[in-house]
């Protein structure tokens, strides 16, 4: 049970170093500590199907791309302008409210059952084939679909043109 | 995996719900907060990823093995989301040399 507790810490904590951080590389390199963690949460539900394929789409997959994407780009420089001190508050705040709004209607629900496995063997891989392949054979071959054009549109966009426009002020657009 | 299985017993749903609403509160400070495009889409990533922790949470309580289907359908969105996000702002950067949205100003009115 504390174990919970200790993980939803460090989640919380690593998810505030990543929108606090000056630096975007550290930021990625705490999102991959903040999935981490919630691959162990994945693992404390006894979801191992999903814990794995959290680890290797999100962690393998995604923040790489992440960090390419960045690498890419030049910001060795510090340059970066954060936003004005009215801003960050009028942020803050609002985040507060969300998050105040969201408990008061939590605490008008009755106090919960505690969360019991009753079905070992829920989250593994087997169980989950069985449900993904007979109930939801439709969306999972659809997302294939989403898959592809995600591709080429990825490929269409990131691609330089032969000849960039320039304007007569010389500025591209 | 027994141990594991059998330290989580203890955990109430509501403590669930108000780890996910801290990280999904954290990840639309994190909108609109930062000004560098990557980090606010990052955020965005942590919004998603408080929701798949919630369904599965939900999933385990309810015994119900549709909402870690849904999960994994989110996961393969969410790849497919960040190719084409990383794509446009690529593209951007190539057209404006810098990644703050504050440059993006035209359709403002």
């Amino acid at each position: 049970m504390s174990t919970f507790y200790f993980i939803a810490f460090l989640s919380i904590f690593f998810a505030i170093l990543v929108i606090t951080a000056r630096n975007p590389v550290h930021s990625i390199l705490y999102l991959v500590l903040t999935f981490f963690t919630f691959t162990v949460h994945y693992i404390l539900l006894n979801a191992q199907f999903l814990a794995i394929v959290n680890f290797i789409v999100y962690m393998g997959a995604i923040l790489v791309l992440f960090l390419y994407t960045l690498m890419l780009m030049n910001l060795n420089k510090d340059n970066e302008p954060m936003k004005s001190n009215i801003v960050k508050i009028a942020a803050v705040f609002g985040g507060g409210c969300l998050l105040v709004t969201i408990v008061a209607s939590l605490k008008t629900l009755a106090v919960s059952q505690p969360v019991v496995l009753q079905n070992p063997e829920l989250g593994l891989v087997k169980n989950l084939g069985k449900v993904l392949f007979n109930e939801f054979l439709l969306p999972f071959e659809v997302s294939s679909l989403l898959l592809l054009s995600a591709m080429v549109g990825a490929v269409l966009l990131a691609t330089k043109d032969k000849q960039p426009k320039t304007q007569p002020d010389g500025k591209l657009y | 995996m027994e141990s594991f299985t059998n330290a989580i017993q203890a955990v109430p749903l509501n403590h669930y719900i108000l780890l996910s609403a801290i990280i999904f509160t954290i990840g639309v400070i994190g909108v609109l907060l930062r000004r560098n495009a990557i980090i606010i889409f990052m955020s965005v990533e942590l919004m998603l990823n408080a929701v798949n922790l919630l369904l599965t949470a939900f999933s385990v309580y309810r015994n119900d093995a549709a909402g870690q289907v849904f999960v994994f359908f989110i996961m393969a969105l969410a790849a497919a989301e960040v190719a084409i996000g990383l794509a446009i702002i690529v593209m951007i950067y190539r057209n404006t040399n810098s990644l703050d949205i504050n440059v993006l100003n035209r359709l403002k009115w």
